[in-house]
């Protein structure tokens, strides 16, 4: 492990050069250093792991890029099999070269004859079969020598990347241990390094949002690449085979993400706005005190439990009534009036608690104006203090809807996995998350259209809970500074 | 004031002034509909909490308890230790085949003595009622004690699903009229068997400490393993999103001066807080997995993951916390020589501490309990049977987490796996309680209001 080794290797380094830049100010004697001695030996562990660390991380990020381009120039075009890609013969490459690498560190071979053996003198795939790697096929001399060229550069790379690391970080300690004087103001140089520190923790945020759009819009675009966007966005059968020839049009899931929400949010926003209202407007504190965690408790409750809840106990009671023993409209236990209906207990606290803390901030002016003009309590509510609390409440709703769209394991486990577009509650129907689910667990490969169609889902559902988010928010901002 | 004149007719009051009139009536109906409506609602949400936890533990209570059968097992030297030598090697050749008959022999044994009454002639028609999982158990316990090699040996030895399910109510007469695994004959013996006190239902440990078995063995399933898996995701959460968050909120509370930068930060946060779990598992999927190539169901892909995920959570509660903290504090601080890095560090931090621990863990059981991001990373439908053996094992294995472990469950075709679902998820939801608890505690206790 030459990683682990070159990490424990910096740390030595900076943990003798904070004893260094300690001991030069506390033995120095004379005149009072500038800073607590302790700030001079943070100060050159810091100038020996901060460079030294970020070389390493900024090299195994590129390497395998730079030697990835430069292998994937040696195969030419020709020698890609028929039905193959040039991704399926550079993974290829990848496992001939470690299952070399295996071989060496097992005794097999010595690295001399890993980079010299030829196809037509050795069976590399025997070779490597006893080193533990299965190939599917025999090895073409092309490949083996790509292999042979990725094993080599990525060994040269390394070496190249030891010596850096330690020479950056045996400078920094030679810099630092130089510039600590007395007079050296280590503390503000500390300071400035956590500050920086502070702020890459805080762009972490940043890149997180980076790195979702960036997988998204990538696999997205591949997927485009494959598979038309007018069929994508404008058929309205869904049918992924994984022999080839499916269709994949977003119509029947967007039609039943809608549709499960629609059941859920008609659950969910009129018990839990009767229930704020209750809470705020009639509920004495004890009461309150009681009632409203209790609630809460259904927001904390995972997924998962929500999820077995409507598999196990609300489909099959569903299914006694409106089954083929009662009504006859429901085929299974899984249906879109089942994902709903749990879904909508699960938004009911969420629903409540938003629309509770909107109602609270109503002054209490407009309410008393409307008693003194008589009004009873119920009607001071439907009549000032809603109409005053919609814009917040609608604000509310809209972000349990954003959440109603991306829920995942409730559908999954509730709502069927038929793709279909029906106007019956009682059938199964699927949702974009549930397909997103469905379409990367399974065996399928991830250059088929039928595992990346996922990914445009993904990005579609992205693309609506941020919208939904962002026009739900600015509604609530937008209410909160008429009373401010 | 006004010249408005009021043209319209006024309501005419008919009797005492005292006595509401119509109209009011209905005002006071309404105002008592009203509130009922409310009640009702109230009532509602807290119906449905009760019957999602009553579901919960009438059907998820029975996993606790397993039957087993006490089995006098012969082992017989003949077919266990051929060359009469007891070499640990010559009797580890013995595969799990060789201890079958055994067993079987064993309880047509118990069951002979016994005096039961039955149409079974031969030791393997009755093998229905124990456990696959039964040979490889007293295979493992001849190997450690190769010495008690013909004795009779009495085995606590777990039943099969179906009995188990029978003794639960699970598995009646008439449920098994098609299936092939059982016949009435063996409910029969199940009976006697129960009468003669052979055959008991106990406390089963394996449940909560055992791995997950294959999908014809039930009886044997257990959450360990996933937990451990579990166990593992939080550590990296922990370890990862408390120091990042907690140093992300320190640079955007105290430092980060009015820009467009922090604005741009300030909005990512908050968008991130309620992107879809299921998006972070592709971001996993395709960043930690496809791009990073680190292994796939590996409990560290799982755990960063849900770092991100968490991360929102706990930097907005952070944040909170270390608001609450007065600015006399600082000023004090800085008043007396400390730099700004001194004032947070030393002295806003200490104060914040039990604010940020409780919005950590609060973010830790959302993580504990989050399922759909780990579907994507591949930690659902490998099958947890090995606890991982050490600390790199245990982050970079394959492994399951218990609600991937639950989902695994609810997904398979045998009822008895059900209920093994609802167990595993009170376990899960104990958990969660406890970890709750720490958090309202720790902010009773050592909350203080300024």
């Amino acid at each position: 492990m030459p990683v682990v080794w070159l990490i424990l290797i910096v740390l030595v380094l900076a943990v003798l050069g904070f004893i260094a830049g300690r001991m030069r100010v506390t033995t120095a004697g004379g005149a009072r250093p500038h800073s607590l001695p302790n700030y001079y030996g943070w100060n050159v562990a810091m100038k020996v792991m901060v460079p030294a660390f970020l070389a390493l991380v900024i090299w195994l990020l590129v390497q395998p890029f730079v030697v990835d381009s430069k292998v994937t120039g040696m195969i030419d075009e020709a020698a890609i099999p028929e039905g193959s890609t040039l991704g399926l013969v550079m993974s290829d490459v990848r496992r001939v070269a470690d299952g070399l690498d295996l071989a060496v560190s097992r005794g097999l071979m010595t690295a001399d004859s890993a980079s010299s053996i030829r196809t037509e003198s050795t069976d590399v795939r025997d070779l490597l079969a006893d080193a533990g790697v299965a190939l599917g096929s025999n090895v073409s001399p092309q490949v083996l020598r790509a292999a042979q060229a990725y094993r080599g550069m990525n060994h040269t790379g390394n070496l190249w990347m030891t010596i850096v690391v330690v020479a950056l970080a045996l400078g920094g300690l030679a810099w630092a241990v130089r510039e600590t004087t007395l007079e050296f103001r280590a503390r503000n140089s500390v300071e400035g390094g956590v500050r920086i520190l502070l702020l890459a923790a805080a762009s972490i945020a940043i890149l997180t949002t980076i790195g979702i759009v960036l997988s998204l819009i990538g696999n997205t675009i591949r997927f485009f690449d494959l598979y038309s966007a007018a069929k994508f966005f404008g058929s309205f059968t869904w049918s992924p085979s994984f022999g080839g020839g499916s269709e994949l049009g977003i119509w029947p899931l967007l039609w039943g993400t809608f549709y499960i929400s629609i059941i859920a949010l008609i659950v969910a926003v009129p018990i839990g706005l009767f229930a704020a209202v209750y809470l705020s407007e009639y509920a004495g504190p004890k009461m309150r005190a009681w009632a409203k965690p209790l609630l809460e408790v259904l927001a904390g409750i995972p997924t998962i439990v929500y999820g077995l809840f409507a598999l196990l106990t609300v489909g099959p009671l569903l299914l006694t009534v409106f089954g083929r023993d009662g009504l006859g409209w429901m085929q299974a236990g899984t249906a879109v009036m089942t994902a709903g209906v749990v879904m909508g207990i699960m938004l009911i606290p969420f629903v409540s608690s938003l629309s509770d803390d909107i109602i609270n901030a109503v002054p209490q002016s407009l309410r008393d104006g409307s008693y003194g003009l008589g009004a009873t309590q119920s009607e001071t509510i439907k009549q000032v203090i809603l109409p005053a609390a919609l814009p917040g409440i609608v604000g509310a709703i809209l972000l349990a809807a954003s959440r109603a769209i991306g829920e995942t394991m409730i559908v999954v486990m509730g709502a069927g996995a038929a793709a279909r577009l029906s106007l019956n509650p009682f059938d199964a129907m699927t949702t974009v998350t549930a397909k997103i689910v469905s379409q990367l667990t399974g065996d399928a490969d991830f250059a088929s259209p039928e595992a990346l169609v996922a990914f445009a889902l993904g990005m579609t559902l992205f693309v609506m809970t941020l919208g939904l988010n962002i026009f739900a928010l600015y509604i609530v901002r937008k209410y909160r500074e008429q009373y401010d | 004031m006004t010249d408005a004149t009021f043209t319209g007719e006024s309501p005419k009051r008919h009797g005492s002034l005292t006595a509401s009139d119509v109209r009011t009536k209905r005002r006071n109906a309404s105002e008592k509909r009203f509130r009922i409506y409310g009640l009702a609602a109230i009532g509602a949400g807290l119906f449905f909490l009760v019957v999602l936890l009553s579901a919960i533990i009438s059907n998820g209570i029975g996993a606790f308890q397993q039957t087993f059968i006490q089995v006098p097992v012969y082992l017989d030297p003949a077919t266990l230790d051929k060359n009469g030598n007891r070499d640990p090697a010559d009797l580890a050749k013995v595969s799990t085949f060789g201890y079958t008959p055994l067993i079987q022999t064993g309880l047509y044994q118990l069951v002979r003595d016994a005096g039961i009454e039955t149409d079974y002639e031969d030791a393997g028609d009755m093998k229905a009622l124990i456990s696959a999982s039964a040979a490889a158990k007293v295979r493992d316990w001849t190997l450690a004690h190769p010495d008690r090699i013909g004795d009779t040996v009495e085995f606590e030895i777990l039943a099969s699903s179906r009995v188990d399910g029978y003794l639960k109510g699970r598995v009646t007469r008439e449920s098994i009229a098609e299936d092939r695994n059982i016949d009435a004959g063996h409910l029969d013996l199940t009976d006697a068997l129960r009468e003669s006190g052979a055959l008991h239902k106990s406390f089963n440990a394996e449940f909560i400490f055992g791995s997950d078995a294959s999908e014809s063995r039930a009886e044997q399933a257990g959450l360990g393993v996933s937990m451990l898996g579990s166990f593992f995701m939080m550590l990296v959460v922990l370890f990862l999103a408390l120091p990042i968050g907690v140093a992300a909120s320190i640079y955007l509370e105290e430092f980060a001066s009015q820009n467009k930068f922090t604005d741009f930060i300030e909005v990512n946060i908050s968008n991130l807080a309620a992107v879809p779990s299921i998006v972070f598992g592709i971001l996993g999927l395709a960043a930690f997995i496809q791009f990073a190539h680190l292994p796939q169901s590996a409990p560290i892909v799982g755990g960063l993951v849900l770092t991100l995920m968490t991360l929102p959570t706990i930097i907005i509660s952070t944040r909170a916390s270390l608001k609450a903290v007065p600015p006399s504090i600082r000023d004090a601080a800085l008043g007396v020589g400390a730099s700004k890095m001194q004032a947070v560090f030393h002295h806003v931090l200490p104060l914040a501490m039990p604010g940020i621990l409780t919005g950590t863990i609060i973010g830790l059981a959302q993580a504990l309990g989050e399922t759909a991001p780990l579907l994507l990373i591949g930690m659902v439908g490998y099958i947890a049977t090995n606890y991982p053996d050490g600390l790199v094992s245990g982050f970079m294995s394959p492994n399951s987490a218990m609600p991937a472990q639950i989902y695994e469950w609810a997904k398979r075709a045998d009822p008895a796996y059900y209920e093994r679902a609802w167990g595993g998820i009170i376990i899960l939801l104990v958990f969660l309680l406890i970890m709750n608890v720490i958090a309202i505690v720790l902010r009773r206790k050592f909350e203080r209001r300024w």
